[in-house]
């Protein structure tokens, strides 16, 4: 069955339609071309997939696209400015060398923000435990944790 | 994912019609749901989607009880100051559900209905003598959960909201599953007005009362009281993660830790 | 960052490649799209072990949206997938090595062997065909652990492996060993289970494979490691082609670790297939699949003996492991449990003799190959568990039992086939038990008691052998291929320079690194320089990214491009200031008449060479584009002591990694940062594998029974702490770069340190043994038997 869909995507009104079964990471990377959202699991644990609906971080391959009719999704290719000027989580990242292969890094990024919205002024203790959502293989987190707490400082500016 | 029809409920009771009109199943926020459904193992007909039914959310003190609406998501009860004031049990428990993108989208209502038997919400539900509402009637906890993923929902009956009677003191203490992060063994201590209630997910095929635990906290709600009731392990889970013998040592040690932390 | 200067080398550029990551622009494989394109999808066996008896399509052929279903009995003409290492058993004869087929040919061997091939227009289409195949299987009894499989009436998997024995291998002077058994004072044993993991790289494998019926060539988009090995194998091996006629590009790739060193079926069927659809075909694997398709690591079972003079001395060691080798053999399974593992149960120790035997089994489970770290962290596990089993039965403290054994004179050669050519052992415990603040363990300690936690301190002093390594030593020990690496530095008209480089990088920064080589020896801003790496249609040649190769072996080759890059410069440079070659320096980016300042900047020579006007065209080709290959002359030996801290609640059995101290020498350092990240991952997934990662198989069905993130535990950020982290360097004799490799380091000590770590701490109430991963079950479970 299909079905149809708008939605706002990082600002930009979309629409289309599809098929119902469309997962929203699906309809991100393959009707929008939106590749940065990756899928890294089938059991809704990496986060790689993460994006934002309506302002708080979700799973995109836990998420039926029809689920987000309506609503409002940021994908980490809607995060830096118009000219390129990064978030300043996006930067944080880069500075604190929280990425290495950078496939879980751009859900890693999203989750950071949302995290960083909720729990402002997180310590290194909460950081870690509401990075649950978020696996990575290469970095051992350590440099995450840095670029999260880098990311909150340069937001709270 | 198998292919599926797909519709949007407009009402409790629109859900309810199309539930009964496709033989489908309620999609509230999935979580658990479209894994299953991903990995092939649920092959559900229909999906009748719950989100847009405004009379499901929200939540709101009623008396000497706190009333959660089925569709209101895991991180609006744990940031909830309704909840975090009358049960702060409530809302740290909801806090510790899978992790924070799963709260964002999980609710209330879909994890009693689902009722895995890892999933906390079962416990806080039991031990604090909640009421299940329906769209057909009300259910007390004692009598809503079944068995392994099966409880007292008939066909086409929904879960519209769940009241949640204030306890006196309660904690909920979750030892996680190394690689799921699902409870291992989880166990809600509540000393609530018809007594102390003890209330274990993870341990076995659906959640269930401690009696042994609720008679020695009755009689001291103590950490040692806790500690010293030997569980039996006869009927409990035995996986890869943990025998039921240790899952039998772990309720009275998180029982007693549950106390500690209610106070 | 003063990128601009030579003092580039040993900074921590922040990296290259960063910006694509972090805004969602980098390309990975099924980030790529192509016209036409269909989806592929594997039928995999839902059995250990199973004949087929007949595969019926006519129901999945006819399901919407099918262009086609192969099965293994289509691929005639296709040969099965070589193994790379050729090991050759005590009694002198080959390793049984039985065809490893690229899709089943009558029988299956493991739960995700791939039994057929469907392409679709969708991936949905082609997964519900798939479940349309009627296999008819006649299933066979199944054995998953290597000892089991080698028992009288085991099952036999191949016939080419009688008793399902792939070799008995050794190595070591056994007489020598037995003698020093004899006269030993005291002798410490151990029985140790290296358990079997799941790489788990996040971007699960991927393959594009397309055709091209014009040119009758094909492109293959693959999440890869070594994209000219890959082509190598496949081309020359199994689908009888020329190199010439398949590119293999492994573009920005999700993580690697080993399990995409690989020549797999998957792709390979694909590359086949694509020329019989004449369309391209994606497979993109889910997670459930990478768990049962990817080839596994480690998976040995070792009994351990050091013997000991009456002052803790070493005096030999004996070792006997049993290797699982899977249901196939991988492209480098065989030389795992054996050319890099026996070879370093010396450790960083004078032990004089060793002898260690190894028995290689075939089991019905996924083939197990290299993961991070490669047979070298069983062999530190091994030695260094053993190491401190016998500081405990000596009574010694654990870093003093150490130091008496330590190699302190190099060139060293072990009993084992190695030569290090340097080191400094005592600089890097002396390091760690400062890092570590050892001083303050016992306050430490205290107050873990007065909490009611146990607390224990592990050491583990590794060695490993990095940057594989001489082609001629390897071809003797029976590598099928060459070890070198080739680099490419062309230098452009106006001085810019992209480098081509046959190492890849998923992960490992070389955009990074390998352009601060190039701008600190040339002189020229770093942003001037473009690393390319990972197709074999621009690069020269590969080898690829594995055994922490890259920068020691991949650099060097960079390097001696540079050189011939240089040596060319200071001709043109001659020729343009009239000077004599011989008087020309190259310094900060200048060419200068030495002892004046008459000088021409890099950009200016690069000029010259690209518009020959004034240009010696009679002595010397215009251009300025040098390739070498670099074949090292031995193995690099980094080494180290990491010393981790335990606080176990004896209540539960959690295990609380309270501190991770690694202090470790990789030679000189070209990007300070790179390599703590290097070692921060690398140590996770030590720490990983000691108490959370553990791949378990039902003995009885042979069913995966961790197949997904559910069972089988990842570390997360809060099973971790923030890792204390040093060096101290002693420069590889042997590379100009002086470089070691670090990319498998705290795989190799972390797990050692920690199981040690959690036996100091447990040995208060009395347990004695206890195996990886150590889960709070375990830890509880060993706590009640001890009790008992």
């Amino acid at each position: 069955m299909s079905v149809s869909l708008s939605m706002k995507v990082n600002g930009k009104a979309v629409s289309a339609e599809v098929d119902a079964r469309t997962l929203l990471v699906d309809f991100l990377r393959t009707n929008l071309a939106l590749t940065g959202t990756h899928v890294g699991c089938d059991t809704a644990q990496c986060g790689a997939c993460t994006v934002h609906v309506d302002g708080r971080a979700v799973k995109a391959c836990n998420v039926l696209a029809v689920q987000a009719n309506g609503a409002e999704v940021l994908t980490i290719e809607g995060l830096a400015a118009e000219d390129g000027t990064l978030h300043p989580m996006q930067a944080a990242f880069k500075e604190c060398h929280g990425l290495q292969c950078g496939f879980c890094t751009t859900g890693m990024v999203m989750s950071a923000i949302d995290l960083v919205a909720r729990h402002p002024g997180a310590d290194e203790a909460t950081i870690r435990e509401q990075l649950e959502g978020n696996i990575c293989r290469c970095t051992g987190y350590h440099n995450i944790v840095r670029a999260v707490q880098l990311g909150a400082t340069a937001m709270a500016k | 994912m198998y292919s599926f029809e797909m519709h949007k409920a407009t009402s409790v009771a629109n859900a309810a019609a199309l539930l009964a009109q496709s033989g489908g199943k309620a999609l509230a926020g999935g979580q658990s749901l479209i894994a299953a459904m991903k990995l092939r193992l649920a092959q559900p007909g229909a999906l009748v989607d719950l989100s847009g039914i405004a009379e499901l959310k929200g939540i709101r003190k009623e008396g000497d009880a706190v009333v959660i609406g089925a569709m209101t998501r895991h991180a609006e009860v744990a940031s909830s100051k309704v909840v975090t004031d009358a049960i702060p049990a409530l809302a740290a428990l909801a806090e510790g559900i899978g992790d924070r993108q799963v709260r964002n989208m999980g609710t209330l209502g879909g994890a009693l209905a689902n009722n895995d038997p890892a999933a906390c919400y079962p416990a806080a539900v039991l031990a604090l003598n909640g009421t299940v509402h329906t769209n057909k009637r009300q259910i007390a906890a004692d009598a809503f959960f079944k068995g392994m993923y099966e409880t007292a929902l008939e066909e086409g009956e929904l879960i519209t909201s769940v009241s949640f009677p204030i306890p006196k003191k309660a904690a909920y203490i979750k030892f996680v599953q190394p690689a799921s992060r699902f409870a291992l063994v989880g166990v809600f201590v509540a000393q609530t007005a018809g007594g102390v209630r003890v209330a274990v997910t993870g341990g076995a095929s659906s959640v269930f009362r401690a009696k042994a635990l609720e008679d020695a906290l009755g009689k001291a709600f103590t950490n040692d009281a806790a500690r010293a009731v030997k569980m039996d392990a006869a009927g409990l889970n035995s996986d890869l993660h943990g025998s039921a013998a240790y899952r039998a040592h772990l309720i009275p040690v998180l029982a007693g830790r549950a106390v500690m932390a209610a106070g | 960052m003063g990128a601009t200067e030579p003092g580039v080398i040993g900074q921590s550029v922040r990296r290259k490649e960063d910006l694509r990551f972090i805004t969602g622009a980098g390309q990975y494989t099924d980030d790529i799209n192509m016209a036409r394109q269909t989806a592929g999808v594997f039928l995999r066996s839902p059995h250990a072990h199973a004949n087929i008896r007949s595969i019926d399509l006519t129901k999945a052929k006819a399901a919407p949206g099918v262009v086609a279903i192969f099965t293994g009995a289509d691929l005639t003409g296709v040969n099965g997938l070589p193994c790379g290492w050729l090991i050759t058993g005590t009694d002198g004869k080959p390793m049984n090595e039985p065809p490893h087929p690229v899709l089943a040919q009558g029988k299956v061997r493991y739960v995700g062997d791939q039994v057929a091939l469907v392409i679709a227009e969708t991936q949905n289409q082609a997964k519900d065909a798939a479940e349309l195949i009627d296999v008819d299987y006649e299933v066979l009894p199944a054995v998953v652990n290597c000892v089991d499989a080698l028992k009288a009436g085991a099952p036999e998997i191949h016939e080419q492996a009688p008793g399902n024995k792939c070799y008995l291998w050794a190595l070591g002077d056994k007489a020598a060993v037995d003698a020093a058994f004899a006269k030993a004072a005291h002798v410490s044993k151990l029985d140790i289970i290296n358990n079997r993991l799941v790489p788990n790289a996040i971007e699960p494998r991927c393959a594009l494979a397309s055709y091209d019926r014009a040119a009758d060539a094909y492109t293959l988009y693959v999440s890869n490691q070594n994209p000219h090995v890959e082509r190598l194998l496949m081309t020359a091996f199994v689908l009888g082609l020329p190199e010439t006629k398949v590119r293999v590009i492994a573009p920005d790739v999700g993580g690697g670790f080993g399990s995409k060193i690989y020549l797999y079926g998957e792709e390979t069927a694909m590359v086949w297939a694509s020329k019989r659809v004449n369309r391209p075909i994606k497979w993109a694997a889910d997670r459930s699949e990478a768990f049962v398709s990817d080839a596994h690591g480690r998976d040995h079972v070792t009994h351990a003996e050091l013997a000991m003079d009456k002052d803790g001395k070493f005096l030999a060691m004996r070792v006997m492991t049993n290797a699982n080798m899977g249901a196939y053999l991988s492209t480098f399974a065989s030389c795992i449990p054996t050319i890099l593992y026996a070879t370093l149960l010396a450790g960083q120790y004078t032990t004089p003799a060793i002898y260690v035997e190894v028995t290689a089994s075939f089991t019905n489970t996924a083939p197990v190959d290299a993961y991070r770290g490669a047979g070298r962290p069983e062999a530190t596990f091994v030695v260094e568990r053993l190491v401190h089993q016998a500081a405990v039965d000596m009574k010694l403290p654990q870093d003093e039992i150490r130091r008496r054994n330590f190699i302190r004179t190099f060139p060293y050669a072990t009993p084992v086939a190695l030569t290090y050519d340097i080191g400094n052992y005592d600089a890097t415990l002396d390091g760690a038990n400062e890092l570590a603040d050892v001083k303050g363990y016992a306050a430490r300690k205290a107050d873990s008691t007065r909490r009611g936690k146990l607390r224990g301190i592990g050491y583990a002093s590794y060695i490993e052998a990095c940057g594989l390594a001489p082609s001629n030593v390897a071809g003797a020990l029976g590598a099928r291929a060459g070890l070198f690496e080739a680099g490419e530095v062309r230098v452009n008209p106006t001085g810019s320079v992209t480098v081509f480089t046959g190492s890849h990088s998923h992960g490992q920064g070389h955009e990074t690194t390998f352009a601060q080589i190039v701008a600190g020896r040339l002189g020229i801003d770093i942003a001037n320089v473009d690393v390319v790496h990972g197709d074999t249609g621009r690069v020269p040649f590969g080898m690829g990214t594995y055994g922490s190769r890259s920068l020691s072996v991949g650099g060097t080759a960079i390097v001696k491009a540079l050189d011939k890059v240089i040596a060319k410069g200071k001709k043109i440079a001659a020729h343009l200031l009239e000077a004599a070659e011989g008087d020309i320096e190259f310094k900060d980016g200048k060419f200068t008449v030495a002892g004046t300042d008459r000088s021409k900047a890099f950009a200016e020579v690069s000029l010259a060479a690209y518009v020959p006007h004034n240009y010696p065209l009679d002595k010397l080709e215009p251009g300025l584009d040098e390739t070498a290959f670099y074949d090292p002359t031995n193995f690099t030996y980094p080494a180290g002591t990491h010393i981790a801290e335990v606080e176990i609640d004896p209540d539960t059995g959690v295990v609380t990694v309270a501190a991770f101290t690694a202090v470790d020498d990789f030679g000189n350092i070209i990007n300070p940062m790179i390599v703590e990240g290097q070692v921060h991952g690398g140590v996770a997934q030590g720490i990983g594998q000691a108490l959370l990662e553990h791949c378990v198989y039902d003995p009885e069905s042979g069913q995966l029974l961790t197949g997904s993130y559910m069972d089988y535990a990842m570390p997360r950020a809060d099973d971790l702490p923030s890792f204390k982290v040093g060096t101290r360097v002693t420069p590889c004799t042997h590379n100009p770069l002086g470089a070691k490799g670090c990319g498998e380091a705290g795989a190799i000590g972390a797990p050692a340190a920690i199981m040690n770590a959690v036996h100091d701490a447990l040995s208060a109430v009395g347990v004695t043994r206890i195996d990886m991963p150590a889960s709070p079950h375990r830890v509880w479970k060993a706590i009640q038997s001890a009790k008992a």
